[in-house]
């Protein structure tokens, strides 16, 4: 030891010790949400879509609700939809969960290698789709499917995508799930957590930019809010106070990881607008129509050039993360049932049987009828083939798009490839 | 002919692209109202307005990630990253999105875009304002990597990579932004004034990316060299007097295989000079397909003269920086055989 050591360390010092979140329950628990707090339908005010962004902090704490426990719409956000809307969005609701079965299911045949459902957050991609225009962006994550089944995307070609098949517009070169369709305003899902955030800000960007009318949506998971992009994204968002909706879907889960690991237990997700000085908002994630209202709101303000707005849907995990995936391994196998916020199909089709606009024979006939088209399109994509029939044809496809034009190295490999597989 | 330095010539190219295509975005930190720590955007705000020429907080996974947003949308980034070094925050939209969105969409998205970034040491920048990262963005399939010598080549390899398709990462040797440097940093430096490559036509014109400049002719030896590298080069076989043929690489993806071969063929020898650490930098690759495509024309083996496997020193620099006298002993070595 040299003289030049530090001093010792002062003695009686309380030890410090590291602060690992854990969830409040594990396998084996019963899950007893009674603590939770869940402010009732209609108490959460709404300010003007013009308010400053500081006045909606009370907002990132509270939860807006509009359904209330006898299934009516009540308080300041009720968006006051015509029944009409109403079956649309429960229709589309139906579908993605009928699919996400269909496709899970196809899965376990090995008819594809993956899937990912989004059981018990049907509402929030659909209502926020049926909230805004048809030429508006998203910047989706994995697991807002609805967003396409809200725009009548067709289903036959989700399903060419997740067979990697012969109709699959990406060729067979994405991870099935990873959708892209410009045409539909749904851009190229990335396995990237959190890359498409600050993209969503930027496409809102160049809107302002040119001078345009269309705002963005960005998508991210309450997992994925602790990547630097969510970071940044709020920044530029804030900076250059861009027309983009920024949703956080906080369903509690990331994988194995409870909301905690991501920094919930000391702040709602919402709350993070404060600090960058965005609009917040949180909300009840499995009420179709507060979701809707949420999203018109932070419509209005970033078209009227109010600036950005974060909204966090408050959810829950009902299914497993992926077809990778055991839940039963981290959580007890009956927490979704306990969650206190319900499943919004249920919600809503309680809302529309409480206005006299549904009935249960109706809904028996809307489930059947989005079980036939999902079978008729699972039927036909099929027929253009599953994914272990694929790749083996047309193999020089695989060099191709990687530039505008083939570069010689890329041609190289490409004839070497032919050669080996011929 | 105007005569301008590599920062005139990069300013110029700017304001010739950025006054045809109104589509043209350009930000980054510092480059709007101060116009940039090296001036390559001086004025562009004042003559293009804030909505096309703008400063950008500093967050470089950020302004890469906003520019992904802004291609998708349909109007053209040109972006600067302040120094390669600090290129790394963006490195997961350079890589996972900018690089594959063409081929992950089968070219529904496409990114063209220009990341222009200055590099190199030679500065005394130390470990964080000298380095060259271009091997690990040529080892990104999606991406092209472009790097200029000379004003001349500095402007028109800027405006074909802003009209090219592809996303280019755009490395600009900033020790040679004001004068060429043949290593000797004991003696003056002498301004792009005196050399005729400072000579840049007004307006449009292009050098095309993907082709290599020989801009020494020579039997005896192939050097392959890019950015300062190329005027060390070019000093030290003049200075030893070797027949040597000198290859401004420009482009290293996609790269000018055909000049390479050719010249390789004809000299039987060659000799890679990069300023990046050795191991795993793109010297190798470069040594790896001379070897297998001119391996019966050779008649030593293939030398390499880069920096060395550390993080770039600062008092050290001039033992650290692949100079003159680490060009004698390389040029010596693969000549002996």
């Amino acid at each position: 030891m040299s003289d030049k050591d530090p001093a010792p360390l002062k003695p009686n010092r309380p030890k410090l010790a590291l602060h690992v979140p854990e969830p409040p329950f594990r396998p084996g628990d019963k899950p007893d949400f009674s603590k939770m707090k869940v402010p009732a339908a209609g108490s959460a005010p709404r300010p003007d879509v013009s308010a400053a962004a500081s006045e909606t902090h009370p907002l990132t704490t509270a939860l807006v609700r509009v359904l209330d426990e006898d299934n009516r719409a009540v308080g300041p956000w009720d968006p006051k939809l015509d029944p009409e809307t109403l079956r649309k969005m429960l229709r589309d609701m139906v579908t993605v969960r009928v699919f996400d079965d269909r496709m899970y299911r196809s899965q376990r045949q090995g008819k594809t290698s993956f899937y990912m459902k989004c059981t018990g957050e049907e509402a929030i991609a659909v209502a926020a789709q049926n909230a805004l225009d048809r030429e508006d962006m998203h910047f989706p994550t994995y697991r807002q499917q609805g967003l396409l089944v809200a725009r009548d995307y067709p289903l036959v070609d989700m399903m060419n995508q997740i067979y990697s098949n012969k109709g699959d517009k990406l060729q067979g070169r994405q991870l099935p799930i990873m959708y892209s369709d410009k045409a539909y305003g749904f851009f190229s899902i990335s396995g990237n957590l959190g890359t498409q955030f600050p993209q969503a800000v930027g496409w809102a960007m160049a809107a302002a930019i040119k001078g345009d009318s269309r705002i963005c949506m960005g998508w991210i998971g309450d997992g994925a809010t602790a990547e630097g992009d969510f970071h940044s994204a709020m920044t530029f968002a804030a900076v250059y106070n861009a027309p983009v909706i920024l949703a956080t879907v906080n369903n509690q889960w990331a994988i194995s990881s409870f909301s905690g690991i991501a920094g919930a237990e000391r702040a709602t997700f919402a709350q993070r607008a404060v600090g960058y000085g965005i609009a917040g908002l949180r909300v009840d994630g499995n009420d179709a129509l507060a979701v809707y209202a949420a999203v018109r709101w932070a419509s209005e303000r970033a078209r009227t050039n109010q600036g950005p707005t974060l909204i966090e849907f408050f959810t829950y995990r009902a299914e497993g993360h992926s077809t990778s995936d055991d839940p039963s391994g981290y959580r007890p196998t009956d927490e979704a049932k306990a969650w206190p916020l319900g499943d919004p199909i249920e919600r809503l089709k309680a809302h529309l049987i409480q206005l006299g606009e549904w009935d249960d024979e109706r809904h028996d006939e809307l489930t059947k009828e989005a079980d036939a088209k999902v079978r008729a399109a699972q039927k036909e994509s099929e027929k253009l083939g599953i994914l272990p029939q694929q790749g083996k044809d047309n193999i020089g496809s695989m060099f191709e798009d990687v530039y505008a034009e083939v570069p010689w190295h890329i041609a190289e490999q490409r004839e070497q490839a032919l050669d080996e597989n011929r | 002919m105007p005569t301008m330095n590599m920062i005139q010539a990069l300013n110029d190219a700017h304001k010739v692209m950025m006054r045809r295509d109104e589509d043209i975005v350009v930000f980054g930190e510092d480059i709007g109202f101060f116009g940039g720590v090296f001036r390559v955007t001086e004025g562009l705000q004042k003559e293009f307005g804030k909505q096309r020429v703008f400063d950008a907080p500093i967050s470089e996974g950020g302004i890469v990630a906003t520019a992904v947003g802004m291609a998708a949308y349909g109007i053209k980034p040109l972006i600067e990253i302040q120094f390669a070094d600090y290129i790394y925050p963006g490195y997961d939209q350079i890589v996972s999105e900018v690089a594959k969105m063409r081929y992950r969409t089968a070219g529904e998205w496409t990114m063209p875009m220009v990341i222009r970034t200055p590099y190199g040491g030679g500065i005394f920048g130390g470990q964080t304002h000298s380095q060259s990262p271009e091997s690990l963005f040529t080892h990104i399939a999606g991406l092209k990597v472009v790097v200029p010598s000379t004003p001349y080549d500095a402007k028109g390899l800027l405006i074909a990579a802003v009209e090219d398709p592809d996303p280019i990462i755009f490395f600009e040797p900033k020790r040679i932004y004001n004068g060429p440097f043949e290593g000797h940093h004991d003696r003056p430096v002498t301004p792009w004034a005196k050399h005729p490559a400072s000579e840049v036509p007004e307006g449009h014109y292009t050098v095309p990316l993907g082709k290599a400049a020989v801009v020494r002719e020579g039997n005896e030896l192939t050097v392959l060299a890019y950015g300062t590298m190329v005027h060390v080069a070019l000093a030290a076989v003049n200075e030893q007097g070797i027949d040597a043929e000198v290859i401004d690489l420009r482009s290293l993806v996609p790269l000018d295989i055909e000049t390479i071969e050719k010249s390789v063929e004809k000299t039987g020898r060659c000799l890679i000079a990069q300023e990046a650490p050795r191991t795993s930098g793109f010297a190798a690759e470069l040594s790896a397909l001379v070897q297998e495509r001119c391996f019966y024309h050779l008649e030593a083996p293939v030398e390499r003269v880069t920096g060395w496997d550390t993080p770039y020193p600062h008092a050290y620099e001039w033992a650290y920086f692949p100079g003159p006298k680490r060009m004698k002993t390389a040029l010596e070595k693969v000549m002996a055989d």
